[in-house]
């Protein structure tokens, strides 16, 4: 058999750890061809073009080979927005943000931040007394799930239901467990439970208003009405998994990359405001979505020399278009201080990550506490057992050693109060 | 703010949002946020190689900048940033540490932000001399020197004309005196027209459907106050986007509740007893009853300080080479004198190498840039001014982003989207080339327009994709003819020998009965023209 593509070989597990030699390859040739016939697109230029242009479809549907007897939705629910072209993507897109961000929403987020510190705070405090940990089991796997659960309004308590369909749907992404049949019953299997958990408390809800996002969608009456019940659990779905899956890996990855470069790690200790630079860097350096997929061209389309032709797939590889040396210098250096750090950490374009701003503030809030309040911090496995994903990718555990846990302070910042109290103002 | 990409504007976040502007500015996808300490700890771009001249003009030079608004500080800094060390003059006629204007005709109408907080951020290392509340008065390239209205001589190496423009007045001076008549420029004008406007008057007219009388218009709507627009041509905006999509900016105005009046223009104002405005006198002979007016007739580029001075500078603008260099009227390039901004007019090799005059934000800050940069730059180092122009306007719910020159074209198609739901993408077309696209709440597209533009590439755009409307056919764009600014550059010249032919403007008065200038900014004009 033929040596697989360079794609190929960055699926493979074997690469899993460190598939940037792998990018650097790739990006010799910016649309290059995967096993599959799929065109993969690697360069910075490319890819951004490729994120803007209204050729390029995210609906499955247009795909070339796709069938209309095939099962590849769930019977009776519309695929989530991320699967949607606009007019359709948009008008989701406009109904969700009403609850979640600007210009009909704008406190949400920044009204969560305190809650959010208190729940660091707390997962870090349950280490006191230890000095070894997997830091995915104990902080950054628990930590992002709490927050979406009180953002959507969805119990806390459900989580090892939601967690076993969750798991089935995010490995059924992964191209290394099993064949695409075998894949495609198991994410619609778990699809349509989840949906249907989104259903029932969708339906309960009705009776008894909750709070967060899950109770607003289903009673809003904004201009443009609302979403239906099958939408609602779709994309209550699709909030969900996106919501924590990616930050966690987020997370890992950051605390990963800083006990590699403890100078960097030191300095976030005695300059929390880091943070934000940090956090932009890490979406580069070590992004948690490695590849967009199931793209599909609408029209032949020449990009970088290439001709993808319409009805061709198109996978556009992220992280390779961070590490373009012919957009960033010395792509490979974790740099803080990057000036102008344009990156492809969260996409681009109409489907820019919905949920960016919330990963994003998640990540400032636990870097920093996690790396003052552990003490002479160090990795435990370097490289750490990887989960086997390669487009959500992150490590399995991250065991980690220090000396002790540094106690919580006692009360909130001046600053975080007079924040929250004008946030009450507003 | 409401649109689709709204965000909520404040210009001077106190102490309190440090960290979620620091947050922010780290977070843009683009880095289009500048937080001041941030751009000067940037010392990525190092200086172009030093050349002897330019090198030790970069150390000890003296550089004035006319014109302390968007692109007189833009310059000031790039020249700091790359380097520049030597004295550095900013002279503007306000009285003000530059602002921002893009929020006057929207923030701070609709009361959101107080106009005193509009202020651009100065570099804390600027390191400049500010003559601020005086204006400059004249020029003498000979002695380069700026004459300034209190007497004062500035004497200069190199100089930066960025001097903007001013809203064209309303003729009539007593009724443009009468208490209620606006115009919108200064943050002094965008105060007392937002203290007006929030006192809640019984009628608002706004005289011209462009884009400041459009968003002016559009604040009033949203602060319920009626609002009449009396607009000369077929439709809003119809200067600057044609007649197509202008149409669809009407029926936006109307199902917003502006009594929007096209085809129509305000003949006169008149005051009651006390001065204070009462009604205005329309074309059609109608009479409104309105207590505040806004004169919104675009704009006067402000270059009489030029006159006498030799540049090619008139009612049509400063002409400079693509590099900001001021041509005289000769046709000649300086060597010592830039110009940027609204004042300036510079070729682009995509629109025919015509001359641009472009009033947009992005333009003042890119083209300042490209002028600061040259100014100090040996002549192989120096950069040409090549960026598709862009702009944007937020009114009605809708943000409205353009590439493009969309008044260089002749026909107009929508490409993507609806125009029924005012969500749409529209492509502009120029003899089977593409040179422009609007977007209403659909701006993310607008790339891929760009990429288009710039490779000239054919029109109408043949593709298929996502959110495809039915009719894909090419229409008249409905362009009105465009002023012909060099009309007015009537000039003699004189001398026979090669080394004393010489040009000089002639003013000629306007023959008695010919048609006012145009009533709107012009947007470009013909190659002649310098």
């Amino acid at each position: 058999m033929a040596q697989p593509s360079l794609f190929d070989q960055v699926v493979d597990f074997g690469s899993r750890a460190d598939p940037y030699p792998l990018y650097a390859e790739l990006r010799r040739t910016p649309v290059s061809r995967a096993d599959d016939g799929s065109y993969v697109v690697s360069t910075y230029q490319a890819i951004v073009a490729l994120l803007h242009d209204p050729r390029v479809s995210s609906d499955r549907r247009h795909r070339a080979d796709y069938a209309e007897d095939e099962d590849e939705f769930v019977p009776g629910l519309p695929p989530s927005f991320i699967g949607l072209d606009p007019p359709g993507h948009d008008r989701v897109r406009r109904l969700l943000t009403r609850h979640f961000g600007p210009p009909h929403d704008p406190g949400r987020i920044t009204s969560m931040t305190a809650g959010m510190a208190d729940i660091v705070a707390d997962l870090i405090g349950h280490l006191a007394g230890r000095t070894c940990c997997d830091l995915i089991e104990d902080v950054t796997y628990p930590f992002p799930v709490t927050v979406i659960c009180r953002l959507l309004g969805v119990p806390r308590e459900d989580e090892p239901r939601f967690r076993v369909w969750a798991d089935a749907i995010v490995s059924s992404i992964d191209p290394t467990t099993g064949d695409l049949a075998a894949r495609k019953r198991r994410r619609l299997d778990a699809a349509a439970d989840l949906a249907s958990y989104f259903g029932e408390l969708i339906d309960a809800g009705r009776d008894r208003p909750g709070n967060g996002m899950l109770a607003e969608l289903v009673a809003d009456d904004g201009p443009e009405g609302r979403l239906s019940r099958a939408e609602l659990m779709s994309n209550a779905s699709l909030l969900l998994i996106a919501g924590h899956e990616t930050t966690v890996n987020l997370i890992a990855n950051g605390m990963l990359t800083l006990l590699r470069h403890p100078q960097v790690l030191q300095r976030l200790r005695r300059q929390p405001a880091l943070s934000a630079r940090l956090v932009e860097e890490l979406l580069r350096y070590e992004p948690p979505v490695q590849f967009l997929p199931n793209r599909t061209a609408l029209d032949d389309i020449d990009i970088a020399g290439t001709i993808i032709p319409r009805g061709g797939q198109v996978t556009l590889v992220l992280a390779a278009g961070s590490r373009d040396p012919e957009h960033v210098p010395d792509p490979g250096r974790f740099d803080p201080d990057r000036p102008d750090n344009e990156h492809l950490g969260f996409g681009g374009g109409i489907h820019y990550c919905f949920g960016a701003p919330l990963a994003r503030i998640e990540a400032q809030i636990a870097l920093p506490e996690l790396a003052r309040r552990l003490e002479n911090l160090r990795l435990a496995a370097d490289p750490p057992p990887y989960r086997p994903n390669p487009l959500l990718r992150g490590p399995a555990q991250l065991p980690v050693r220090f000396d002790r846990v540094a106690p919580a302070p006692a009360t909130r910042s001046r600053d975080q109060r007079i924040t929250e109290r004008h946030l009450h103002h507003v | 703010m409401r649109g689709d990409e709204a965000l909520w504007y404040d210009p001077e976040p106190g102490d309190w949002q440090r960290e979620n502007v620091l947050r922010a500015a780290a977070a843009c996808p683009v880095q289009a946020m500048r937080v001041e300490q941030a751009h000067f700890r940037d010392d990525s771009r190092v200086p172009a190689a030093a050349h002897g001249d330019a090198d030790a003009f970069r150390r000890t030079g003296r550089i004035v900048i006319v014109g302390a608004s968007l692109a007189g500080l833009k310059a000031a800094a790039t020249l700091r940033h790359e380097g520049f060390t030597g004295s550095l003059t900013l002279i503007g006629d306000e009285p003000y540490e530059p602002y921002d204007r893009p929020p006057l005709s929207k923030q701070v109408l609709d009361g959101w932000v107080p106009a005193q907080r509009t202020a651009l951020p100065v570099p804390g290392d600027l390191d400049a001399r500010w003559r601020l509340g005086v204006a400059a008065a004249g020029l003498d390239l000979a002695r380069k020197q700026v004459l300034l209205a209190d007497g004062e001589e500035v004497g200069f190496d190199r100089l930066l004309i960025a001097t903007g423009v001013r809203p064209r007045p309303w003729p009539d001076p007593a009724q443009a005196a009468l208490d209620g008549v606006f115009v919108l420029d200064t943050r002094d004008d965008a105060a007392r027209l937002q203290e007006r406007l929030a006192a809640g008057p019984r009628r608002v007219l706004v005289i011209g459907g462009g884009f400041i009388g459009s968003e002016t218009a559009s604040v009033c709507r949203d602060l319920g106050l009626p609002v009449t627009v009396a607009e000369r041509g077929p439709a809003p905006l119809v200067g600057a986007l044609g007649r197509v999509i202008g149409a669809i900016a009407a029926d936006m105005q109307r199902d917003h509740g502006v009594d929007l009046r096209c085809g129509v223009f305000a003949k006169a104002l008149a005051g009651d007893s006390s001065g204070r405005l009462c009604s205005a006198e329309l074309s059609d002979g109608s009479t409104l009853d309105a207590d505040v007016a806004i004169v919104a007739l675009g704009s006067l580029r402000n270059v009489e300080w030029l006159d006498g001075s030799g540049l090619a500078a008139g009612p049509w603008g400063v002409g400079c080479d693509s590099g900001s260099r001021a041509f005289t009227l000769d046709g000649m390039v300086t060597d010592d004198i830039f110009a940027a901004g609204d004042v300036a007019r510079f070729p682009h090799p995509l629109y025919n190498y015509q001359f641009l005059a472009l009033q947009h934000w992005g333009n003042a800050v890119a083209q300042a840039e490209i002028a600061a940069h040259n100014m100090i730059s040996a002549q192989t180092d120096r950069w040409p001014h090549l960026a598709i122009p862009s702009f944007w306007s937020t009114q009605f719910d809708t943000e409205i982003k353009s590439v493009g020159v969309p008044s260089f074209a002749d026909e107009v198609v929508i490409t993507q989207g609806s125009a029924a739901d005012r969500r749409f993408v529209a492509a502009y077309g120029h003899r089977g080339r593409v040179t422009a696209a609007v977007a209403f709440n659909q701006a993310k597209w607008l790339e891929f327009y760009q990429s288009l533009i710039e490779r000239s590439a054919p029109f109408p755009p043949d593709f298929r994709g996502v959110d495809e409307p039915a009719d894909r056919r090419p229409v008249p764009a409905g362009m009105p003819d465009q002023p012909i600014p060099g009309d007015q550059a009537t000039v003699e010249v004189t001398g026979h020998n090669p080394g004393e032919r010489r040009t000089a403007l002639v003013r000629r008065r306007h023959r008695p009965g010919a048609r006012l200038p145009q009533q709107r900014r012009d947007r470009h004009g013909p190659a002649q023209s310098l």
